[in-house]
């Protein structure tokens, strides 16, 4: 049987968080009454004219720089004509031969550290089209037109990807850094951030690419996945049974959990792509480039690599921290109140928290425990107030809503039993209730002394400081041997 | 460069056109004599020279990130063919 | 009824007239003339009186603008609120433009009052208001003739006196050609000078604004209301706008008018040659400077023109898919019969030959050899004007190459008809402004003689025509109206 090798490459829309549209001053506020938010030039009416919007070029030069691409001094837009309802020119605004954003590229980090880089064909600026509601009428299509005209920022990956995997770290890696960028909200269930794969097949060895599919219509990581690797089997099949892959569009079913023909997108794509009359070449300047590097937000990797050299976390722990910017924010403010404290708040985020958001499917930013409360609670860690079992019964308690660390530690007497005195007499009544265990040390079983531990420890409910529990205890059972 | 009424029939498709067969040998022959009046540009040598996609040589003006419209939708609608609940509506689209 | 903006604005300041009357007296006139010369297709005499009555009463109170209480017509391709702007196109015909187009808000600014909408031919493609849904206008001097086009109902209302000016745009020469064959004054202003918003699109960079009038003294006024920059046009120039009407009596002595040797050669009438060597040699005698330029390239005008204008049109024209606005089919069996029967049904014959056409040059396979080679001869076009406006301060050449055709005579050949326009199209390829003024009559109907100024030079445009008509009376000559 032949061995395959897998070809992917991404076309990913990120929907740029303006205010108003790309070319009019209509809000781009998402959910409002169909067809409210499409003004006359939204809405393709006659002799109406499109004015870009400078905070989409902005927003296109800070990916670009943040992808170490070439910015086009001269970028320019281009008409794609094709008649769809959702279209209401009959011509998409985009960009063709001269993309705002040329050639760069991303790295992303896969497992056993190993690393990879994806280059980026090009991002370029375009306008998003409404949408049609098949299910609204029953003879008819409805058409809302709110969302036409909203900017988005294409980007094309080169076919770098060799697997479902790859794909989808690279498409969180293009998630992440265009938040971190602030310019998508990243909102993949309200459709701004969208994923199109191409994808094909090629034996191991072989240069030329295999003939590819586009799958359309994925809206989320989850389905990025398994999209792909529904499609490389549906491709593997086809050629081992002797057919040939179809150049097309086909459709994600998330609820078939396959990829299906689009019929109705498949006819000639003859887009008669020319330069918008309406508009005029964008300038863009080295000055413009270098006002808008200087005002990048700390990026991913940078922020990685400072994780890195300077609060000495492992790599993994880095990398993790750094893949979403609402975690990274998260962990920062923690780490705020608690400068010293880097590897343990990395425990708590990756561990304990990390559970509990995967379980309540939620995301951190929805957290129920905050920044500060979590530093408290590592806070009462560090100090001996309580140990690291309780913190989980008190980080237990604080998710469901009891309180802040301190309230809950107060209101269930968990704070740790420090005194000594208080110590020693539990370790006198375990001694004494028993005496066999005791002869057993003393003949030199050592493991004995872990139930000792455990007894006083349970004695304690938990509460005594278990470092003083065995200093004590030791010294107490090596006194009688002597 | 002659135009078959096949051909005709293709850009009729992709311009959206209803056009009936008589007429489609009247536009065939229409829009072949136009194309041998284009075809006078190939006498001219045009390589290394730049298109010329606008009359003026300036660039594109940039607008501020500001909302200024306000919604419209009664009015536009009141002159549009088909619209109910908001919506536009248009011959069911299959997928 | 053959009164001039001046003399309207002198009767007003009098007290001769009230602008009610005015209005009255016009719109009394196109009812009894409108159903022969049929150059308006909407008449708003409600609208008008009302605007007449405002403008009586701030003249009362002292507060009279530019244009208050003066009676102007506008080519039906400016949308116009509340008012049927049908771009002379059956797809149109039920649509009630929402807004207003910055050209109509910037006239409604003066004061004018609007006395209607006129004819034209069908999204300003054609040469003779013959491609109107609403049937073609006639010329006033010879009913029998056409009075040019595109916007022959506005040139052929100012020439019938049923307006004193007009507004009108020029895509190929729809403004410079029907003044020629109609015997008034038109200017074609630099692109870029008059907002293009609202302004019905047939060919983007190729479309201006402009207007007709008696005279140039007339003309200057009205394009004084309508230039300037619009935030809403991105391809509007933010040029200053001088007083068009302070240069007006400049002496041109010392003027150098180039003659390109090109148009004074074959294929121009013999009778149009003398009128317009007369209408030279008045310069001469003004003190004028007449020199031989070349425009080398400008033989190509023809298929570089129609070539980049349908390619735009073919697009601009892709809105018109009866979804939003405008025509819709009876009973559409599906999306596709909406689309092909809406558009070929509510689009006349030239529009659909033109679309098709620039469906062609754009599609796969034609964009270089077609768009692309149009676009680079369309430089060289613009650099034989620009060498030439090195020696020269205005360029005469003939308007058109015959007087008026009769209607019907060339609806059958539209190659013979595109040829009619082989004196004006370069100057829309460069941008270039421009003016056609009566020099004559060939036949018993006028004659035009073009100036070219460079650009942004109206003023000296202006200035140049006026000079000529204070030295002789051929725009006084009036159509005499049955």
């Amino acid at each position: 049987m032949a061995t395959w090798e897998t070809v992917i490459g991404l076309e990913i829309h990120a929907q740029l968080a303006t205010k108003s549209k790309i070319f009019s001053g209509a809000s781009t506020a998402f959910g409002t009454a169909p067809n409210t938010q499409a003004c006359a030039v939204d809405l393709g009416f006659p002799g109406v004219l499109p004015v870009l919007n400078a905070e989409v070029v902005n927003m296109a030069i800070k990916f670009g720089v943040a992808i170490d691409a070439e910015i086009t001094p001269n970028s320019v837009f281009a008409r794609k004509n094709y008649f769809y309802p959702d279209l209401p020119k009959g011509y998409q605004i985009s960009q063709f031969e001269l993309p705002i954003v040329g050639r760069g590229q991303l790295g992303i980090s896969l497992d056993e550290g190993v690393s990879k880089i994806i280059g980026i064909t090009r991002a370029h600026l375009e306008e998003d089209a409404g949408k049609s509601l098949h299910d609204e009428f029953p003879e008819q299509t409805g058409v809302d037109l709110n969302r036409a005209g909203t900017p988005l920022l294409e980007i094309v990956s080169e076919p770098d990807m060799r697997s479902a995997k790859e794909a989808v770290v690279y498409a969180r890696k293009i998630h992440a850094l265009v938040q971190y960028l602030g310019i998508c909200d990243g909102n993949m269930q309200e459709g701004s951030f969208r994923c199109d794969a191409n994808v094909s097949v090629r034996l191991k060895g072989e240069e030329k690419l295999g003939t590819r599919a586009e799958i359309k219509n994925i809206n989320s990581f989850r389905f990025l996945e398994r999209a792909i690797n529904f499609e490389i089997e549906r491709q593997i099949d086809l050629i081992e049974d002797g057919s040939k892959v179809v150049q097309e569009t086909r459709l994600y079913d998330a609820d078939k959990d396959e990829t299906r023909s689009m019929r109705s997108k498949e006819e000639a794509n003859d887009y008669r792509y020319f330069p918008d009359p309406d508009l005029l070449p964008v300038a863009v300047t080295d000055d413009d480039i270098n006002r808008i590097r200087a005002s990048l937000p700390e990026l991913p990797e940078q922020k990685r690599q400072r994780f890195i050299v300077d609060l000495q976390l492992s790599e993994y722990d880095a990398e993790v921290l750094t893949s979403s910017r609402e975690t990274a924010i998260y962990f920062e403010k923690t780490l705020a109140q608690l400068p010293d404290q880097a590897k343990q708040i990395a425990n708590w985020i990756l561990g304990e928290l990390s559970a509990a958001l995967n379980k309540a499917d939620i995301n951190i930013e929805q957290s129920p425990i905050s920044p500060d409360g979590l530093s408290n609670l590592i806070a009462r860690i560090s100090d001996n107030t309580i140990s690291g079992k309780i913190a989980k019964q008190v980080f237990e308690a604080m998710w469901q809503g009891e309180g802040s660390a301190d309230s809950i530690i107060e209101a269930k007497g968990l704070k740790q039993i420090t005194d000594t005195g208080a110590i020693e007499s539990l370790i006198d009544q375990v001694i004494a209730d028993n005496p066999d265990q005791v002869d057993q040390f003393r003949a030199g079983k050592e493991k004995v002394l872990g139930f000792f531990v455990g007894q006083i420890m349970k004695q304690s409910k938990g509460k005594a400081n278990p470092g003083q529990v065995n200093q004590l205890l030791r010294e107490k059972l090596n006194k009688g041997r002597e | 460069m002659t135009l078959k009424t096949e051909d005709v029939r293709n850009i009729a498709h992709l311009a959206r056109l209803q056009v009936d067969d008589e007429s489609i040998e009247r536009y065939a022959t229409d829009l072949s004599n136009v194309l041998v009046l284009v075809e006078q540009l190939n006498q001219l040598d045009t390589s290394g020279i730049t298109p010329m996609a606008h009359p003026l040589d300036a660039t594109q003006r940039l607008r501020d990130d500001a909302v200024n419209e306000t919604d419209l939708r009664d009015k536009f609608q009141n002159i549009a063919p088909d619209v109910k609940n908001g919506l536009y509506r248009v011959p069911k689209v299959i997928e | 009824m053959s009164k001039t903006i001046r003399q309207i604005q002198r009767g007003l300041a009098r007290g001769e007239f009230s602008s009610i009357e005015i209005t009255q007296d016009y719109l009394t006139a196109i009812k009894a003339h409108n159903p022969t010369i049929n150059c308006y297709i909407t008449i708003t005499d409600e609208l008008a009186l009302q605007q007449a009555k405002t403008a009586d009463e701030r003249i009362a109170a002292g507060q009279a603008q530019a244009l208050t209480g003066v009676p102007l017509a506008h080519k039906d391709i400016f949308c116009t609120d509340g008012v049927k702007t049908s771009c002379g196109s059956k797809m149109l015909d039920n649509f009630i433009a929402p807004y207003n187009a910055t050209v109509i808000e910037n006239i409604e600014a003066s004061g004018a009052v609007m006395l209607g909408k006129t004819n034209m031919d069908e999204f300003a493609m054609g040469s003779s208001t013959e491609n109107s849904y609403y049937g073609p206008a006639v010329n006033p001097w010879d009913h029998q003739r056409v009075p040019g086009g595109s916007s022959g109902g506005s040139a052929a209302a100012v020439a019938a006196g049923l307006a004193p000016a007009a507004t009108g745009t020029d895509t190929g020469g729809s403004i410079r050609q029907p003044a020629a064959l109609c015997g008034i004054t038109g200017i074609k202003p630099t692109y870029g000078r008059v907002s293009r918003y609202g302004m019905i699109a047939f060919g983007s960079s190729l479309d201006q604004g402009g207007a007709f009038a008696r005279t140039a003294e007339d003309c200057a006024q009205l394009i004084q209301t309508m230039a300037g920059f619009d935030p809403r046009d991105s391809t509007s120039i933010d040029h200053p706008v001088p007083n068009y009407s302070e240069t007006l009596d400049g002496n041109i002595k010392g003027l150098r008018i180039g003659l390109p040797k090109e148009f004074f050669a074959d294929g121009l009438d013999s009778n149009i040659a003398g009128v317009l060597e007369a209408a030279i040699d008045e310069y001469r005698k003004l003190g004028a400077e007449i020199v031989e330029v070349s425009l080398p390239n400008s033989k190509l005008s023809v298929p570089v023109y129609y070539v980049v204008a349908l390619a735009e049109c073919s697009s601009n024209l892709s809105r018109f898919d009866g979804v939003r606005f405008g025509y819709r089919c009876e009973n559409p069996k599906d999306l596709e019969d909406l689309y092909k029967r809406s558009r070929g049904e509510g689009f006349g014959e030239e529009v659909k030959r033109r679309i098709l056409l620039g469906t062609y040059a754009l599609s796969a396979g034609y964009y270089d050899a077609y768009y692309l080679k149009a676009q680079q001869v369309r430089r060289l076009i613009k650099q034989d004007f620009e060498r030439a406006f090195e020696d020269v301060d205005i360029i005469a050449a003939p308007t058109t190459p015959e007087i008026a055709f009769k209607l019907g005579e060339k609806t059958d050949d539209p190659v013979s008809m595109y040829l009619q326009d082989i004196y004006t199209l370069f100057l829309n390829l460069a941008g270039l402004p421009g003016m056609s003024i009566p020099a004559g009559f060939s036949q018993g109907m006028p004659v035009g003689l073009q100036l070219i100024a460079n650009y942004f030079d109206e003023a000296r445009l202006l200035n140049t025509a006026h000079q000529f008509q204070q030295a002789s009376d051929w725009h006084l000559q009036s159509a005499e109206v049955k």
